[in-house]
């Protein structure tokens, strides 16, 4: 579904990625993990375009998206979260899952004629609002909400693009431990539903048990792909998150 | 107070009324701040009056010639906005006033320092309005731009300005393109303002550079300030309330910069999102 080709970016003097290549099967979770500066969510912003990689190509869905603007991308149905929360802080719950409804109409004129508050519209999101957990707040303001739900209204708003494949940025970072188990819930029951999923964490925990495959970057390189088992036991992944071993 | 006094007050409530709903749209709803409105105002309102004065143009004519002219202004000047954000789109726009005032002042073509005179009262349906009949006229105009307004508060268009407001990153990503909606918020806020200026030309029977200064920019702003940004109701209340209260203030007449200035420093202070916007107290008298 998602193929990155060689993808390099150098931001100066920095090589924040250094040809990368991975890919993404439809319908899977795939995680994207490494230590911090790895490069993770460099590659993010590559894929769904918010910046151009130096170098490498990446496909979505059989066409080439590098260059492409976000919204160009986000109407090929790739949604996302992002690392530092981006709700629409003055809209209410409905009103954010309401305003991913629009991305069909956003590129047209229908802007001027597609009434937001139909009934229609408001029975998606309601459905969308359900199955987020999020109908206790549905009339609230995004910005008076603990960050836990906030992070749910940037999936739910995701989830109504109509989006088939879904990028979240550490979903889980400053999450207890019952909210992080409801996340990995969430991501299963969409999942299922038929969403493929990628996603960048530092928990470990979440990520085994969640992720179907594992893509390991270190200094902006890939060190090892596989099965949670597999990569667990990679020798270089185990150096890059806990130093070499003094005896060796 | 006469009653023709009363009714011109009206009248310029009325087109105050109509340029800071067309301001609201570009920052209330778009928040692409501007402080260079009077300039579309400006174009408007010298669109009408070359046409009428110069050329003897129909009123119809010089109103659609007013809207489409300010409007397409507003498209091109919104396009090197694109490249520029926050403060940097603040100081382009008073720059881009500068420009248009200078261009009406320097050219000879747009009259010079002394401007257009000599522009015909308004015809409508075989008519010459005179000061009750225009009241009225720019009255049902200001009906028509409130409903618009509201209007496009249920459509997507004001939530594709509204993402484009509170987080482009987001925006973009649910599909709305940036440049896309900034665009067509100048053009809509434009014609907007070229529909005032061809109000204001036919109201005042002559035009001079120095009635769209970055000074008449303020006090549009000031206006939706006080009333309070992003709501319809806001921007109506202020140009009525800036209009009136100098007037029933006659001492305060010569100080009314000084006035505009205090205002807009006790609302960011006291009523940041204006009387009428979120927490206002007028909009908590209302709700009551």
């Amino acid at each position: 579904m998602l193929k990155v080709e060689n993808v390099s970016k150098r931001f100066g003097g920095l090589q924040a990625l250094k040809d990368v290549s991975f890919e993404v099967k439809e319908k899977e979770i795939h995680a994207l993990i490494g230590p911090n500066g790895a490069g993770k969510t460099t590659m993010f912003d590559i894929i769904n375009g918010f910046i151009k990689p130096s170098s490498g190509r990446v496909y979505f869905k059989e066409r080439r998206i590098d260059g492409l603007r976000p919204s160009r991308i986000a109407m090929m149905g790739m949604g996302r979260t992002f690392q530092i929360v981006r709700v629409f802080p003055e809209m209410t719950v409905l009103e954010n899952v309401l305003a991913g409804i629009g991305k069909e109409i956003y590129p047209s004129l229908r802007v001027f004629s597609e009434i937001v508050k139909s009934e229609k519209n408001i029975r998606k999101a309601i459905d969308i609002i359900n199955l987020c957990g999020l109908s206790d707040y549905t009339d609230q303001e995004a910005s008076v909400l603990p960050l836990g739900i906030q992070r749910n209204i940037e999936i739910a708003r995701a989830l109504a693009t109509g989006a088939d494949f879904l990028l979240l940025d550490e979903p889980a970072s400053g999450l207890n431990d019952q909210e992080t188990k409801d996340l990995a819930e969430l991501i299963k029951k969409i999942n299922e539903g038929g969403t493929t999923v990628l996603f960048i964490e530092h928990d470990m925990r979440f990520t085994m048990g969640l992720a179907h495959t594992i893509t390991v970057l270190d200094h902006g390189e890939k060190i090892a792909q596989g099965r949670p088992e597999e990569v667990a036991k990679n020798e270089r992944v185990i150096e890059a998150y806990l130093g070499k071993s003094i005896s060796k | 107070m006469s009653l023709d006094y009363i009714l011109t007050l009206i009248t310029f409530s009325n087109i105050f009324a109509i340029l800071s709903l067309s301001l609201n749209i570009l920052i209330g709803y778009a928040g692409q701040v501007s402080l260079g409105h009077a300039a579309f105002f400006g174009i408007g309102a010298y669109t009408s009056a070359i046409l009428a004065a110069k050329f003897g143009v129909g009123y119809w004519w010089t109103l659609l010639a007013s809207i489409l002219i300010s409007g397409a202004v507003g498209l091109l000047l919104g396009l090197p906005s694109l490249r520029v954000k926050h403060d940097f789109l603040v100081l382009a726009t008073i720059g881009i006033n500068f420009v248009v005032v200078s261009v009406f002042k320097y050219i000879e073509f747009f009259g010079g320092p002394y401007g257009i005179v000599g522009i015909p009262m308004a015809k409508i349906f075989g008519k010459d309005l005179s000061t009750p009949g225009f009241s009225l006229y720019t009255t049902i105009w200001l009906v028509a731009v409130i409903l618009f307004d509201m209007y496009l508060n249920k459509v997507y268009v004001r939530y594709g300005f509204e993402a484009v407001k509170e987080n482009e990153k987001a925006a973009e990503s649910i599909g709305v393109s940036v440049p896309l909606f900034k665009i067509y918020a100048f053009t809509i806020s434009g014609a907007l303002a070229g529909l005032a200026g061809n109000l204001w030309t036919y109201q005042m029977g002559m035009v001079f550079p120095d009635d769209f200064s970055f000074g008449v920019s303020v006090s549009i702003l000031t206006m939706l300030v006080l009333g309070g940004m992003g709501t319809t109701s806001g921007p109506i209340l202020g140009a009525y309330t800036l209009t009136f209260l100098p007037e029933a203030l006659r001492f305060i007449q010569d100080y009314r910069m000084l006035l505009y200035g205090l205002i807009i420093v006790l609302v960011m202070m006291y009523q940041p999102s204006g009387l009428l916007g979120k927490g206002g107290i007028l909009r908590k008298i209302f709700k009551r």
